[in-house]
């Protein structure tokens, strides 16, 4: 991995423009760059900051972490696509932090429209917009982002590649560049003569940029397939590198505590006793606690339990009563937003029946299988910092700012994220291990939090409540007016990561809801901020995961109120707004032999969610087996538009649902005088092998702009499943997780 | 304060308080990093490893108590020597993040040693164990199948 450093120090910017007939031809001028400042390593070549040489072969630099998504394939899987490599001879690294890895398509994502109606302009418009990612240093993995940003600018990447390959050849072999092809790894001339990528790769330094054309998806030979995992074998051999498995000669192995009672002081701290255990070498203070240092983590982590601390209180609310109560309070007060105000809902007609509900979703914790950690070095070159984020630019300039030094003396490397699910944008983990590092300059540490303390010190799906009113008339929608009120996960968080106060509508806040492309005429959705301090952030389809239970509940219930069936409700009310919407909930009534009816003991739900530019439709069904639900089979149709790996976006289909249905039945994080109940998998039981429902994904591509894959299969799971209840027992749960009231399998 | 361990075939001394888990013995020590911890109480089988075949959480047996040969998951087979269930793993591609895929292909592994032809119950029953976040239960599942009848061709 030294390569990568030296990329990092010698990136430039490299951009393309479209021309002849722009995106529609797939032409573009490679912009050059400002020349490459610093000699490129020995036997090494950047062709660009995606696209990397040396004497084995290609080296395809991903911009964004792999978390388990399949970005790290499908993003090598465009480079080589016009590169032609060989599939099997494909190296792929995580890029360093740098400018050149902007993530260009999440700020497209902030523009206030609803996503599924906009024009092709406001999607340029978007694509435009994203340019400011740049600015911002936004070299960001999430909001399922990484293809719609990589779909053309790693293709252009592997191109622009390509041809610099090709020119060199030409000036190597004097023939005329349209007399050759690549394949595999070489440039081959009309006589049959081969010359590989790794022999013309130091000629290309000189050439100008080329004018690329990209292939059309009927040429593709990667794209469209499903192709094996790069990082596949390296994960069922145990040989794949996660940031716990750095191992550094003379590392030390750490763990941390922090006051449980979140927001408070550490009054006071005495580590003698814990100095005397074995294996134990530092105490290093933190502003809110501490790390013991030993040479196992196992005895770090019990040497934590004799640090003598006196904790100070949580300045939060003592009770969940009082969370709640903060959390409605906010319905009273004047709202941020009201990102949908169609027609006229406080007009209704006498003869419409009018209803209303009110829901409630809990604090959720991430709990990837990875816990929080990371490693670092403070040495005379600055910090070496190992950490699995989903956010390695604003990793180095906050830890640079800590250890007080320039961005450009801290490395930071990414390796395999043990699951991220939006935990590991936050830069928590990566400041602790700084500042143990900071302690002991010149010796490598790794922090690795307990399994306690990460759950206990997460930034948490927000408590969020909805009240929602909506009226029937003949069989049909003709109103509906849905309030939600939470705090806002999107300010704390920009706050976090950037130092960015914001102010204006949280389209975050209320995503999931404003934007759902049903055609009811009167329609409003109005957010309420609540002040409501418990640290909570991104959570997988973050504002979507509250939001669509809500939604997809009340359609459920003006379905019934209209006694309508509730998929055929749904689709003549998507048919209105947007076809892809519609499309997917007729394919899953045609997948599960959707009738409406279902017997004794059986109960089938239906949801379907927009989010992230993918609908997302499923129908669950469940049974009764002696008073206890078993989830029998989930039956999912998403339109992603272009698609990119058939496999990869069916995993993280029903991967993103099984991750909804385990919160939606058992996950729930509450808190007494600020400090969090649960601590560990008992207390916070996720789906496991027998109690997953059998599963059928189909993926339609008739959508008009590529959507996300990673996120959207979230949403309508635990909707879906709700429904599905109700169906079953004719008890309609409002409030989640579901085994309050009802025992599951 | 010393052990003796065979891991993977190999002999090994481990200078380590007797309490210390086999699996921060495991990383720390030996730098067989596959096994994972993931929850330290047994709650989620990432550390799964076999002594003598069985297979057992490596963060709950003291280094004091390995009765056996341990195998873990470097043992079972490598990238260029892939056992037949990492191969059925890959066949069906598994893994999304991967973290808990060492302990899940070693507690497939100890059920098709003892079960040859596993019904989606005895799948169940062996592998409920192992939590994955990603949710790759489907696949799993799929791929012990797959095994089963590979290792079943195989004898």
């Amino acid at each position: 991995m030294a390569s990568v450093g030296k990329i990092a120090r010698r990136t430039f910017l490299f951009g393309a423009v479209a021309i002849a007939g722009g995106v529609a031809f797939g032409v573009y001028q490679v912009r050059k760059t400002p020349p490459n400042p610093l000699k490129p390593g020995e036997g090494e070549t950047a062709l660009n900051p995606f696209v990397m040489v040396d004497d084995q072969g290609v080296v395809i630099v991903a911009p964004r972490a792999e978390m388990g998504q399949g970005t790290r394939t499908t993003l090598a899987a465009l480079v080589a696509e016009e590169l032609d490599v060989a599939w099997e001879d494909i190296r792929v690294i995580h890029g360093p932090p740098a400018k050149a890895y902007y993530n260009s398509a999440m700020f497209g994502e902030a523009l206030p429209n609803k996503g599924y109606d906009i024009s092709d302009f406001q999607h340029a418009v978007g694509e435009t917009l994203g340019q400011v990612g740049k600015l911002f240093d936004l070299q960001v993995t999430g909001g399922s982002t990484a293809m719609k940003d990589g779909f053309e600018r790693m293709r252009i990447a592997g191109a622009t590649a390509r041809e610099l390959l090709k020119a060199a050849a030409v000036n190597q072999l004097g023939v005329d560049a349209a007399t050759l092809r690549t394949e595999a790894g070489m440039v081959i001339a009309p006589d049959g003569t081969t010359l590989p990528y790794t022999a013309l790769a130091s000629a290309t330094t000189e050439l100008s940029p080329p004018t690329i054309v990209l292939r059309p998806a009927t040429e593709w030979k990667y794209l469209g397939k499903s192709m094996p995992r790069v990082d596949m074998v390296e994960k069922v051999t145990g040989t794949a590198e996660f940031c716990v498995d750095v191992r550094l000669p003379g590392m030390k192995f750490a763990s941390v505590r922090r006051n449980p009672h979140l927001g408070g002081e550490m009054r006071r701290i005495n580590g003698d006793a814990a100095l005397n255990m074995p294996g134990v070498e530092r105490v290093v203070e933190l502003p809110d606690g501490f790390a013991v240092v030993a040479n196992n983590t196992w005895l770090a982590i019990q040497a934590l339990d004799a640090v003598e601390v006196e904790w100070g209180p949580s300045p939060l609310p003592a009770t969940m009563d009082e969370m709640h109560a903060m959390v409605e309070a906010a319905f009273d007060a004047e709202p941020n937003s009201a990102m949908r105000d169609d027609g006229d809902v406080t007009t209704i007609p006498d003869s419409a029946t009018v209803i209303e509900a009110e829901y409630t979703v809990p604090n959720l914790s991430h709990a990837t299988m990875e816990p929080m950690g990371a490693t670092a070095l403070v040495d005379s070159d600055g910090l070496h910092i190992w950490t699995a984020s989903q956010g390695p630019t604003f990793v180095r300039a906050r830890c640079a700012e800590l250890a007080n030094l320039d961005p450009s003396q801290v490395d930071v490397e990414t390796p395999y994220l043990g699951g991220g699910f939006g935990r590991r944008g936050e830069l928590d983990f990566s400041e602790i291990a700084t500042r143990v590092a900071l302690a002991m300059p010149g010796t490598p540490v790794q922090v690795t939090w307990s399994r306690e303390e990460d759950m206990t010190h997460d930034f948490y799906r927000p408590l969020v409540k909805a009240r929602y009113r909506g009226a029937v008339e003949d069989g049909q929608a003709v109103m509906l007016d849905a309030r939600i009120a939470g705090p806002s996960a999107a300010r704390q968080a920009l706050v976090r990561w950037m130092g960015l106060p914001s102010s204006g509508p949280d389209k975050v806040h209320v995503e999931g809801a404003f934007n759902q492309p049903y055609g009811i005429p009167n329609q409003r959705v109005t957010g309420h901020l609540a002040e409501l301090d418990v640290p909570i952030g991104f959570w997988r389809s973050v504002g979507n995961s509250a939001n669509a239970f809500f939604h997809e509940s009340f359609l459920d219930e003006m379905a019934r109120a209209a006694d309508r069936d509730p998929l055929d409700f749904r689709i003549e009310l998507a048919e209105r707004e947007h076809a892809p919407s519609a499309g997917v909930l007729k394919a899953v009534k045609e997948m599960s032999g959707w009738t409406g009816e279902t017997p004794q003991g059986v109960g089938r739900g239906v949801a379907m969610t927009y989010s992230f530019g993918t609908p997302v439709a499923q129908v669950i069904e469940i049974t009764d087996e002696d008073g206890y639900i078993r989830l029998r089979k989930a039956w999912m149709a998403c339109d992603i538009g272009v698609v990119l790996d058939p496999s990869i976006i069916e995993a993280q289909m029903f991967g993103g649902m099984i991750y909804g249905l385990s919160a939606a039945i058992n996950e729930e994080i509450t808190f007494t005088d600020g400090a969090v109940d649960q601590l560990n998998f008992p207390d916070y039981e996720p789906l496991r092998m027998h109690n997953t429902p059998a599963f059928e994904v189909k993926i339609l591509k008739t959508n008009r702009h590529m959507g996300g894959a990673g996120e959207p299969g979230t949403p309508p799971a635990a909707p879906a499943l709700a429904n599905a209840v109700f169906d079953l027992t004719g008890e309609r749960a409002r409030e989640l997780p579901l085994n309050k009231r009802f025992d599951f399998v | 304060m010393s052990k003796n361990l065979k891991i993977n075939g190999k002999d090994h001394t481990i200078d380590l308080p007797d309490e210390v888990p086999l699996l921060w013995a495991l990383r720390d020590e030996l730098s067989l990093t596959g096994t994972k911890f993931g929850c330290g109480v047994a709650a989620c089988g990432a550390c799964t490893v076999h002594i003598d075949g069985e297979a057992v959480r490596s963060c709950q047996i003291q280094i004091a108590d390995v009765w056996g040969d341990v195998t873990t998951i470097e043992g079972l087979g490598t990238p260029a020597a892939l056992h037949t269930i990492q191969k059925a793993w890959i066949d069906h591609q598994v893994a999304q993040c991967g973290y808990c895929q060492s302990g899940q292909i070693m507690q497939a592994a100890a059920l098709l040693r003892e079960n040859p032809t596993p019904s989606d119950t005895d799948i169940d029953d062996a592998m409920m164990g192992n939590l994955c976040r990603c949710g790759t239960y489907p696949r799993i599942r799929a791929a012990i199948k797959t095994a089963a009848a590979a290792l079943n061709e195989e004898v």
